[in-house]
């Protein structure tokens, strides 16, 4: 008897991941992370290995974090949306080049042009772990004190850039301003 | 008006699937000739119903009929009409509608061609096809229906994807989903006999026309939407592990297997566990397929519509259908055919193992695409699995399941032994140890040669077993539709695997930055920018590249590359140039660039890629060969059924003479 319902065990255990798997829409923010300080880092850039980045680059200016690498199918379906959003000149990209080979990732952006104004290299995920980075490509908005107040999982579509990212953008240039 | 008239054709269709699901069923039960019977006039109606639907719903975008919600995101009235038509399914509800069409078109064709088999199985299958055709009739009508009309109309429409503008869009979707909802029936007969709690021979007999074709046309539309990927997208690659991609190679793997357990069944009327659970899980993952690329519930690019309501009501679907047939499995088991002892080494033995290797294979690719799922479920915990991780898991499983698959057509049903095959792994062995050693001297690379070393093996295997069935000697004997299908189906395998291990271990790619007149230089090819132009086609403008090709000063090929500008989607796309050989491809495309600067070129040298999808055709030819195999004379094939111990229509049969 007992083997007879071993598929079906196996099955129920399967299902049941797939429904908590739903209610969790990957492309949405862990709410713990939203108006919290981004996460302490010490990293080298992509473009030069004795140059090392920390938290401190974010605060001051409302900045955009794109998490990306060579790797990454999605990526690619991406890129021309940054490059048109590095062109419109409203906010600072930063690139997160996640998991990845330092050659190939240079090689990438070669192919495809480069959006981004600095490009912070973590191929150990030692930011993208405590950043909670389930896959490439997400996107991170963060206000001028560096805290984190946006966060997209997936491809950013035109949609997404006009009508969320950067009116919030734009929002949080002028709040920050009023102050 | 048109677009009223489809949806209530969809309308009717769900009433007639409701009815056809519930008075055959009924009519088995109570051994009603008359209710058994309507399940076959339920089944045509439904089809005819539904193509009537489909028709309508590609008049709307043929007539650019704006005021069609969908054909507003999706179409507009400057696309080629080509792309109109492939248009009606290069998005979320129009495929779900191509689906629930070829549903209804496997019911339709089984009602015509399966008239030899008992009454009951027959009512029941086509009452378990009906009861999936409501479940996703309503799917359509109640979360994502096609016909919704769009207010204000508005003045064109907003463009089909320009990713998706390619003839490859046109064909490979289709395909797969003949591929992918073929498995329906598959699952209904596995159900309907689960039911009546009869799993013999005839039942495998009558099953396997239908995992064949849905095999075969699986096969034809993964390897298209490889082709695709590979052409279209400009990656580079052939195979990404994506997502979307692992989701309908796991149906076909563990079609596969169906395929080979069907083969025992018919023969000896064993494996009956193995073939009922492939039946049900092969299509539950063509259901899961479905679930993952609807739901959004892992990121791909292949997600075109996103929607957590619709993943909620496929996975009810999933849950009812699989949970069900798994839970009259449950209640079943015992009663199914027992398994009779089998030897170890014997045909059967190999293709238990055979079984064995491909479940582990579906498993591990499984793993690999949900286990970031199952992480976050269970602990919480963000993780994400690339293409490393499948490279190390699956190609272990495969080329263990190589050394088995080379071997096993050599050995009888029953009873041989491994000593025969002394001859043959003794020339296996000296010929794989002379290709590891060259691949090693010539090639620098000795896991390279190991897969050459594999893929040759299961030639020789393949063609010794070939010749074994059929001496060269008696050429004069015609050659058996089955033992062709298995002759070729192997060797497709054995080509597909020399291509991908040269792709993988000795292809060459470099970038750079040049103006008309320089040139790269990829694995003694050169690649030189001869001239840059540009100009406008209907539905976008476009800069494109001569790329003139020279080997050891001989030109091979001029190739066209080009970047696309769509206005209406704001999109660039980039247009590779390819010049496809059999030994050596070679592609260019051009990036973004000034006449100043230069352009960014890239050039790829892609030895027997070409092979991949040889091999791949290969396999899905054989498929469709081997139904033709399935036309035996009747007569004879009674006279088989009755000499137990003799061939019965497998196409891996006629083993070694005994």
């Amino acid at each position: 008897m007992m083997r007879g319902v071993l598929p079906l065990i196996i099955f129920a255990g399967i299902a049941v991941a797939f429904a908590i798997g739903l209610t969790k829409d990957p492309r949405r923010m862990e709410t713990t992370l939203i108006n919290q300080a981004f996460p302490p880092f010490a990293l080298e850039t992509l473009y030069e290995p004795e140059k090392t980045e920390t938290e401190a680059l974010l605060t001051g200016q409302v900045s955009l974090i794109n998490v990306f690498g060579s790797w990454c199918v999605t990526c690619n379906v991406e890129h021309p949306i940054l490059m048109d959003i590095a062109k419109d000149k409203s906010i600072r990209l930063i690139g997160h080049n996640w998991r990845d080979d330092r050659e190939k990732a240079k090689q990438w952006l070669a192919r495809r042009g480069d959006p981004y104004e600095i490009i912070i290299f973590d191929p150990d995920s030692e930011l993208a772990i405590p950043l909670g980075v389930v896959g490439a490509p997400e996107t991170f908005i963060t206000d001028k004190q560096g805290r984190i107040r946006y966060k997209h999982s997936g491809a950013i579509s035109y949609e997404d850039w006009e009508g969320i990212l950067k009116p919030l953008i734009l929002s949080l240039t002028l709040e920050i301003e009023a102050q | 008006m048109i677009a009223e008239v489809g949806h209530f054709c969809l309308i009717l269709a769900l009433f007639i699937a409701v009815m056809q699901s519930v008075l055959p069923l009924y009519g088995a039960h109570k051994n009603s000739q008359a209710l058994m019977e309507f399940g076959d006039y339920a089944a045509r109606a439904q089809f005819a119903l539904l193509a009537a639907c489909f028709i309508a719903l590609t008049f709307t975008f043929l007539g650019s009929d704006f005021s069609v919600k969908l054909a507003a995101s999706h179409s507009h009235s400057q696309k080629p009409l080509l792309y109109k038509i492939s248009g009606v399914w290069g998005n979320h509800e129009g495929s779900i509608l191509l689906w629930v069409v070829m549903l209804g078109l496997y019911g339709f064709l089984f009602s015509l061609f399966s008239k030899r088999l008992p009454t009951e199985l027959r009512a029941r299958t086509l009452a378990i096809q009906g009861l999936l055709a409501v479940g996703f009739i309503s799917f359509i009508l109640f979360t994502s229906n096609p016909f919704e009309r769009l207010f204000p109309t508005p003045i064109d429409g907003n463009g089909l994807n320009p990713l998706l503008q390619d003839p490859g869009l046109a064909i490979h979707p289709p395909l797969l989903y003949l591929g992918y909802v073929g498995y329906s029936l598959a699952f209904s007969m596995a159900v309907a006999a689960l039911i009546s709690g009869k799993i013999d021979r005839d039942w495998a007999r009558a099953l396997k026309p239908w995992s064949l074709i849905s095999w075969s046309f699986l096969t034809l539309g993964i390897t298209m939407g490889s082709l695709w990927a590979y052409y279209e997208l400009g990656w580079g690659g052939w195979w990404m592990w994506d997502p979307v991609e692992n989701v309908s190679f796991m149906p076909w793997l563990l079609g596969t297997a169906l395929l080979h357990s069907i083969l025992v069944m018919e023969r000896k009327q064993n494996l009956a566990h193995w073939t009922v659970l492939l039946a049900i899980t092969a299509f539950s993952l063509s259901l899961v397929g479905t679930f993952v690329v609807r739901s959004g519930i892992l990121v791909s690019v292949h997600a075109f519509a996103v929607d957590p309501a619709r993943g909620v009501y496929i996975l009810g679907l999933l849950l009812v259908a699989t949970g069900g047939a798994l839970g009259l499995y449950a209640l079943r088991s015992k009663t199914l055919v027992q398994r009779a002892e089998f030897d170890r080494v014997s045909r059967e033995g190999g293709l238990v193992l055979n079984n064995i290797l491909l479940v582990t294979a579906t498993a591990t690719v499984f793993l690999g695409t949900f286990y970031p799922l199952l992480m976050d479920a269970f602990t919480g915990d963000k993780i994400s699995v690339g293409a490393p991780y499948f490279d190390l898991t699956f190609a272990p499983i495969m080329s263990v399941l190589i050394l088995f698959m080379g071997a096993a057509p050599l050995l009888k049903w029953q009873g041989d032994s491994l000593i025969k095959l002394k001859r043959f792994g003794f020339i296996s062995l000296i010929v794989a140890l002379t290709i590891i050693a060259l691949s090693a001297l010539f090639g620098k690379s000795i896991l390279g040669g190991i897969g050459l070393a594999l893929a040759a093996y299961l030639a020789y295997g393949a063609i010794k077993a070939l010749n074994n069935r059929r001496p060269l000697s008696g050429l004069s004997k015609s050659l058996k539709y089955n033992t062709l299908a298995f002759f070729i189906a192997h060797l497709g395998m054995a080509v597909f695997t020399a291509g991908a291990v040269i792709m993988s271990v000795w292809s060459e790619d470099t970038i750079g930055r040049v103006k008309p007149g320089d040139s790269l230089t990829v694995a003694g090819y050169e690649f030189t920018l001869d001239t840059i132009d540009g100009g406008q086609v209907s539905n976008y403008s476009y800069r494109r590249g001569y790329v003139r090709v020279v080997k050891n000063g001989r030109v091979i090929d001029t190739l066209k590359t080009e970047q696309r500008f769509y206005p209406v989607r704001d999109m660039i796309t980039t247009e590779a140039g390819f010049h496809f050989a059999p030994y050596a491809t070679v592609f260019a495309a051009i990036g973004e660039g000034t006449p100043e600067d230069g352009y960014i070129l890239r050039a790829n040298y892609h030895p027997a890629v070409v092979w991949i999808w040889l091999g791949a055709f290969m396999m899905a030819l054989a498929g469709f060969l081997s139904l033709f195999g399935l036309g035996a004379p009747k007569g004879r094939r009674e006279n088989i059924r009755q000499k137990n111990d003799a061939p019965a229509g497998a196409s891996l049969q006629h083993g070694a003479p005994s």
